[in-house]
């Protein structure tokens, strides 16, 4: 009997729905009509139609980071399939998993500068981990789970699936998810056992450790988290986070120190500059983390897990390299230290936690009081304040309200905090949040973003408002980009070039122009009750707190400098108050 | 552990592939996107019924840039398998060459005998112009060349490296 037959828009539909995908992030066009039309007829998939191809995929990260799921995006070919290569760099640098199904024009006219063709693969060959154009439809439905299976497995990453528009609408036989394995792609998930003896030698003879993990932890699932809290309380030993790991040990932990790196802790970049054993889990020296290379942890014998061979000696050359997935490394790790029953120095940690106490008594995130207007910082701790009893997730966009977010906002559990760590892309906060409420129909999702970044996607309030999502939205007006503007003052002579936005819409009518919830605080003694008011209105609401807009953002290690040459904030005694009369530009 | 010294080595690396498009472009691109050197490289299908093609690639670096190169063709999802043949021992390289040259008289005669010296092949003559075929290292390839530079080279045409491991391993 010959097999069953199906449309290639039907394959599509079933890949989806055995790779169990409960929603799409889309938008359509002419070659994904076919697509859409399919869609129309079923009810089991969900369809959300942000109001621009970028904010689609940034929505498919925000939902894949916070519910561990892929994050799938449809779009048409040409300009819909070019839209997203902002959001495909980002999932790539941040090792986020998403399919992206893009239109193509029909196979004939593929080279012809057909109406809305672009070059989709060669377009987006180096902003995803793979991609795929697919050229007849029997190969459908193997290359989208293959699709599915390569996003997921290994480092996590974007993958794009070029589907033809003759592809789309001709008949051919669907491939079950067994039957679609890579024949090449086998990541290595265990590590090597006699690294990791080795890494346990090293550890146990430590006197000043420290771990550093990040995303990597966050990516292996929340069992990696639960593994790297086992392991700092068996060895006793005081961790940091970066940005892309916050979570994924609680920060209410007595053994966490904050962030690592350019606007990190200082407790957490003292210990990590004078430790003498690293043991980087799921992290990758980021140069925002290091500092000045040469002066990088330079008394540390450095432990490396990574799941991706090509982030270990990258930028840092490492004693012990363990290949591997960070929750299997870390179950082995454990069962290692266990079993061979090793004894850490204990006066040697005892010391070094009374060292640690002293550069944490140094309370480097302390800010100054406000003026009449809120500090951002005040604004931003005063939202932790008030959700920190709550699961809350929170996104942001990028700038000094990214790094204050970082600073002071404390996650206790992996898959809560969306921010754009390697790419840095503003107008990611608005759309991962929306996609994270997506993911999260009963969480409580925030989003902490200012003036220039949010408007870059900020017509993304008409998707919130269509689909009721009740994100709430913490807007810091401080003028400006605010993080240019710290740059321009501290290594520019205040040339403020270009960095003070002049123009800004009013923020409450806009909300209301788009049919949500608008408020503003525009002192500092509102802030409390505008929050409250934000938590407590039932769907979304865009709250604009005006705040000091020369406040920077506190500790940092400038560009090129290393961990112990960090500058610590102003303090309310030696500080010029900058109070809210003072004008930009 | 990788020495950190920054010494630059010639490597001759040989990366199975699935042949299917954009695999080369890959390829290609992790090197000019990442700014690696490539000095040659080869591709071509090496098993049809596999539907495998092996691509050859000499590269210089660094032993930390080497070790980086390796990584990231390991981990383009095409590719089944690296292998540095510098690093592994033993292996054999070939390269071919077409090379014309131009000329009457003395100079005809002079590099029909360097020709014979290197082994080199005549594979197209006219009354004023050869085509020699040579086959060898990519060293006697270049001194070749070099001699026949003043007995009239106008044209030349090379293959890249192709490279294979002595003994019984194979890839
Ligand atoms: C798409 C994009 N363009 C430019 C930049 C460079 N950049 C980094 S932070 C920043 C300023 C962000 O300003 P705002 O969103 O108002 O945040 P603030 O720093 O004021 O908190 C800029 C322009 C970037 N990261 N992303
Ligand atoms: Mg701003």
């Amino acid at each position: 009997m010959p097999k069953e037959q199906y449309t290639g828009a039907e394959i599509v539909l079933k890949v989806l729905q055995d790779q169990d995908v409960d929603v799409v992030f889309g938008y359509p066009g002419g070659v994904t009509l076919p697509l859409y039309d399919v869609l129309y007829k079923q009810n089991r998939l969900r369809h959300i139609l942000p109001r621009h191809e970028q904010a689609a995929v940034h929505a498919a990260e925000g939902y894949a980071r916070s519910t561990g799921k892929v994050g799938v995006v449809l779009v048409t070919s040409g300009p819909g399939a070019t839209n997203t290569v902002t959001g495909l760099t980002d999932a790539l640098m941040d090792s986020i998993p998403v399919v992206c199904i893009t239109g193509q024009v029909p196979t004939s006219l593929i080279g012809n500068d057909a109406f809305q063709e672009a070059d989709t693969t060669g377009i987006t060959r180096s902003c995803t981990k793979h991609n795929y154009l697919v050229r007849h439809v029997d190969d459908l439905a193997r290359i989208l789970h293959e699709a599915f299976f390569v996003a997921q497995n290994g480092r996590p990453g974007p993958v794009v699936v070029d589907l033809p528009k003759d592809v789309i609408l001709g008949r051919g036989e669907y491939t079950p998810v067994e039957a679609a394995r890579p024949r090449s792609y086998k990541p290595k998930v265990k590590g090597d056992v006699k690294a990791i003896r080795e890494a346990v030698k090293l550890m146990a003879a430590a006197k000043r450790p420290i771990l550093y993990a990040g995303g990597g932890v966050i990516n292996s699932g929340p069992a990696a988290s639960q593994l790297l809290g086992e392991l700092a309380h068996i060895t006793g030993f005081p961790v940091t986070l970066t940005l892309m790991g916050l979570g994924a040990m609680p920060a209410s932990d007595k053994q966490y120190l904050g962030m690592p790196g350019m606007h990190g802790t200082y407790e957490a970049n003292m210990a990590m500059h004078d430790c003498d054993v690293m043991v980087n889990i799921g992290a990758r020296f980021d140069d925002r983390v290091t500092g000045r290379l040469a002066d990088f942890a330079p008394d540390a014998k450095k432990i490396h897990i990574d799941i991706d061979p090509s982030s270990i000696n990258k930028n840092v050359l490492v004693e012990v390299p363990i290949v591997g997935d960070a929750g299997h490394v870390l179950e082995d790790l454990i069962k290692v230290w266990k079993s061979s029953q090793v004894a850490p120095d204990a006066k040697a940690l005892d010391a070094w936690w009374k060292q640690i106490g002293k550069w944490r008594a140094k309370k480097c995130l302390a800010y100054r009081k406000n003026g009449k207007v809120a500090k951002p910082q005040y604004a931003v701790d005063r939202l932790f304040q008030a959700v920190k009893d709550k699961d809350v997730f929170v996104a942001t966009d990028v700038g000094q309200h990214q790094m204050w977010a970082a600073q002071y906002i404390h996650f206790d559990k992996p898959n809560r905090w969306m921010t754009s760590g390697g790419l840095g892309t503003m107008g990611y906060g608005l759309p991962a949040a929306m996609g994270a409420q997506v993911g999260n129909p009963n969480g409580l999702v925030v989003c902490v973003t200012s003036e220039c970044s949010f408007l870059m996607n900020v017509q993304e309030l008409a998707t919130l408002a269509q689909y009721k999502l009740p994100v709430k939205i913490l807007h810091l007006s401080n003028g400006s980009m605010g993080m240019v503007r710290q740059w321009q003052e501290m290594f520019y002579d205040n040339r403020l070039s270009q960095s003070v936005m002049e123009a800004v819409p009013d923020w409450v009518k806009l909300a209301d122009a788009f049919g949500i919830k608008g408020l503003r605080a525009e002192t500092a003694g509102e802030v409390d009750d505008a929050i409250k008011a934000m938590l407590v209105h039932d769907g979304p609401v865009l709250l604009d707190v005006v705040v000091d807009p020369l406040e920077n953002v506190y500790p940092m290690i400038p560009s090129g400098a290393a961990h112990h040459e960090m500058i610590l904030g102003p303090t309310d005694a030696e500080s010029t108050e900058s109070g809210s009369d003072v004008v930009l530009a | 552990m990788i020495a950190s010294n920054g010494e630059m080595t010639s490597h001759t690396i040989a990366v199975l592939v699935e042949n299917e498009p954009g695999v080369l472009a890959r390829v290609i691109g992790l090197f000019s996107g990442r700014g690696y050197n490539i000095e040659s490289l080869t591709v071509a299908e090496v098993n049809a019924k596999e539907n495998l093609s092996r691509i050859t690639i000499v590269t210089s670096g660094t032993e930390m840039i080497i070790e980086q190169i390796k990584a990231q063709l390991e981990r383009l999802v095409p590719v089944h398998k690296v292998i540095d043949l510098t690093l592994e021992g033993d292996h054999v390289e070939r390269e071919m060459a077409l090379v014309k040259v131009r000329g009457t008289g003395e100079k005809r005669v002079e590099s029909l005998r360097i020709a014979d010296i290197f082994r080199a092949h005549v594979v197209d003559s006219t009354n004023e112009s050869f085509v020699f075929e040579i086959v060898g290292a990519a060293s006697k390839l270049d001194a070749f060349i070099h001699l026949m530079e003043p007995l009239g080279l106008i044209d030349i045409s090379r293959t890249g490296t192709v490279a294979i491991a002595r003994g019984l391993s194979a890839m």
